[in-house]
């Protein structure tokens, strides 16, 4: 039987609409905080920049991605046609110059391998999936799926005080302001 | 004048200022529905009881798949391809009449969800999920076709790049198998776009289950999202780049599909128009086919609300649009047989309109070409009957011009000894049928375990979730917004659903 101990996680506030977080959130950015996040039940464009958010790296991995999909098909299609096992069909060349019927394969290849590192990379940047969440345990966490919008600022912020974040975030116009507490097992 | 027009917009206002009437956008949402009432809604769908109308639908269209797909492949390879009609001529048949119908239904589902998405048509955002579960089960359905055309089904593997046990591999410049690779990719990138974009209401449907199996299997599925601006941040970066891979993956797919035919010297299918002709086609009987599953599903579910009959209209129009492309391709085909001189050409086209198939010729131009016609008019567009009746006759028709293509022509290739009427099989019928059956058991699971509409974007799409949407109050344009009179009289037409 284990007991259990609390750990606090962090402040969490509601907001009333999507204009009030995008005010709040250029506040909490200008305060300085850097361990914190927007929470929203859809994407508020221009929230990036509202939370001093630089552009998605993601892009950069999607290129090398569909890189390694572009050569694995021209190999695979060079290598099995031209190196291995010539076919002679069709009156086409077997040598490099039967390249043009490769492109089909290398576009689809390319597609497909940027599409799954587009996945891949946005989970691992994003580093889900993951089971639970301390803010879980919060008591209006539910409603960030439904109509709710909240800020969150985490007790590991180095700008972070249990008198001081609170008085701010209600400062900036947060409702419902809740102290968000994880369970820990004591061990 | 400029006097005149101040005084009747704002007579508040300094007496130089000008302020013209702007015309509002047709809202997306109409009847100031809450962020709360779009969870409620979407949600509700998954959590209550299913109206009688879905079990009404989907136990015959069960037995349809059981029986027609189930029986009739089973039934095929234990007997043998010879159980079709397929004949020493129309090698094809069928089956690859089929095959092709249901890959062009998918073409829609893509469209919606990544051109929309980059020409930012923001309209799509109601629709874009439906959408792309037909993609996905259109796809299926479609797959079934060619594996078993093989003839030897459990030679199927030979299609995969892998080396056979003379050594021997795949012919890269076949376009058989380019085709293999488009559909699998096709397939796989429109799974990943279709399970990225539910994430986030996999989520909110999560949050709404109570303890048990139900909120555990969310819970898996929504991988643990929180709705965190970090994640929205890459979210909608992916979401951008799968659209971008997406949209020339779809023009791809139809176009390698077309390649099966433009690529061989058969007169009648070597031209090259058919890429898009085929892409045309395929987008044209795919939002058909979305309009015939979402009517219903609007009307019976009481989603009037976020897919309103502006989104009807603007499918229309697009059916429209594309119908007339798919029409101009059909006479050009006809003209560049007359003009090429091309004697073959000319005869394979003659015969396609006045030989023993003239009956799918007609009822192709007729389905495809003058049915869409009475999109002209806006009472059509807005009548739900008559929207139905022709996406109704577009998906027939789309069926009679895979047939027109694929059968007409072989019947009559190179050798007149060889020319025979070609008629189809219990079994084709069967196999068919049962694709219908289970396309539409599928989309009816669809709708009673997964959100039917993308619930983020749509609250999305409101207009006060625009960030900057306060700051608005105050503009210089403020109180010059007039509501746009057809929206006010649509809105009054589905106010009762």
């Amino acid at each position: 039987m284990s007991t259990s101990v609390k750990r606090v996680y962090g402040y969490l506030a509601e907001f009333e609409s999507a204009s009030a977080l995008y005010k709040a959130a250029e506040k909490v950015r200008d305060a300085g905080y850097q361990k914190w996040d927007c929470y929203t039940p859809y994407p508020v464009h221009g929230l990036d920049g509202a939370m001093g958010l630089k552009r998605s790296i993601l892009p950069y991995f999607v290129f090398f991605g569909g890189l390694t999909g572009l050569v694995t098909a021209f190999l695979l299609a060079y290598v099995t046609q031209v190196g291995i096992y010539p076919t002679l069909v069709q009156g086409k060349p077997a040598n490099i110059f039967t390249i043009p019927a490769f492109f089909p394969v290398m576009f689809e290849l390319t597609v497909l391998f940027s599409g799954f590192t587009a996945l891949f990379a946005c989970l691992g940047l994003c580093q889900l999936p993951r089971w639970n969440h301390p803010l879980f345990a919060s008591r209006q966490f539910h409603r960030v799926t439904d109509d709710g919008f909240f800020i969150g600022i985490e007790a590991r912020d180095p700008g972070f005080s249990a008198e001081g974040t609170r008085g701010f975030l209600s400062e900036i116009g947060g409702d419902n302001i809740e102290l968000v507490e994880e369970d820990e097992k004591a061990s | 004048m400029a006097d005149t027009a101040t005084k009747t917009t704002s007579e508040a206002s300094a007496p130089r200022e000008v302020k013209l009437p702007v015309l509002e956008r047709e809202k997306l949402v109409l009847n100031k529905r809450s962020y709360h009432w779009i969870t409620e809604r979407v949600c509700g769908i998954i959590e209550n009881k299913q109206p009688a109308i879905w079990w009404a639908l989907f136990i015959p269209s069960l037995i349809m798949a059981v029986v027609g797909v189930g029986g009739g492949l089973i039934y095929l390879v234990t007997t043998g391809v010879g159980v079709w009609g397929n004949t020493n001529r129309v090698m094809w048949g069928w089956p690859i009449v089929n095959f092709v119908f249901w890959i062009g239904i998918g073409h829609a589902g893509t469209l919606i969800s990544a051109i929309l998405f980059l020409t930012r048509q923001n309209w799509r955002t109601s629709i874009n999920r439906a959408a792309e579960a037909m993609t996905i089960f259109a796809v299926i359905c479609a797959g079934i076709f060619p594996a078993f055309h093989v003839g030897r089904v459990w030679m199927a593997w030979y299609l995969a790049p892998i080396p056979n046990a003379n050594a021997i591999w795949q012919n890269f410049k076949s376009p058989l198998l380019w085709d293999v690779f488009a559909v699998s990719t096709y397939f796989s990138i429109s799974l990943v776009f279709w399970f990225l974009g539910m994430v986030p209401d996999l989520a909110t449907i999560r949050d709404r289950c109570k303890r048990g199996l139900k909120k555990v299997l969310y819970g898996i599925f929504s991988l643990g999202w929180r709705g965190s601006n970090r994640h929205w941040s890459h979210y909608e970066m992916t979401y951008l780049i799968l659209a971008a891979l997406s949209t020339p993956l779809v023009l791809s797919v139809h176009s390698v599909v077309s390649f099966d035919f433009a690529t061989s010297i058969v007169p009648g299918w070597h031209t090259t128009i058919f890429p898009p002709y085929f892409v045309a086609g395929a987008i044209f009987g795919g939002f058909a086919m979305v309009l015939t599953i979402m009517i219903p599903a609007r009307f019976f579910y009481g989603l009037g609300d976020m897919i309103t009959m502006k989104h009807i209209d603007n499918m229309a129009k697009i059916i429209l649009l594309t119908g007339t492309i798919v029409g101009y391709a059909y006479l050009m085909e006809l003209f560049v047989a007359f003009y090429s001189g091309a004697k073959y050409e000319m005869a394979a086209f003659t015969y396609r309109i006045t030989g023993p198939y003239w009956w799918a010729y007609v009822a192709m131009m007729s389905c495809n070409v003058l049915s869409p016609q009475l999109f002209w008019f806006k009472w059509c567009r807005e009548n739900l009957w008559v929207v139905m009746g022709v996406c109704m006759a577009v998906n027939a028709g789309m069926w009679f011009e895979r047939f027109v293509i694929i059968v007409t022509t072989l019947a009559r290739d190179f050798m007149p000894a060889n020319w025979k009427y070609y008629n189809a099989s219990w079994v084709d019928m069967g196999l068919f049928l049962g694709t219908i059956g289970l396309f539409t058991a599928l989309f009816l699971l669809f709708l009673r375990f997964l959100p039917c509409i993308n619930i983020a974007e749509v609250k999305w799409a409101k207009e006060e979730s625009d960030a900057h949407y306060d700051d608005k109050k105050g503009h210089p344009d403020e109180g010059t917004v007039v509501e746009s009179a057809y929206q006010h009289e649509l809105e009054k037409g589905t106010a009762e659903v």
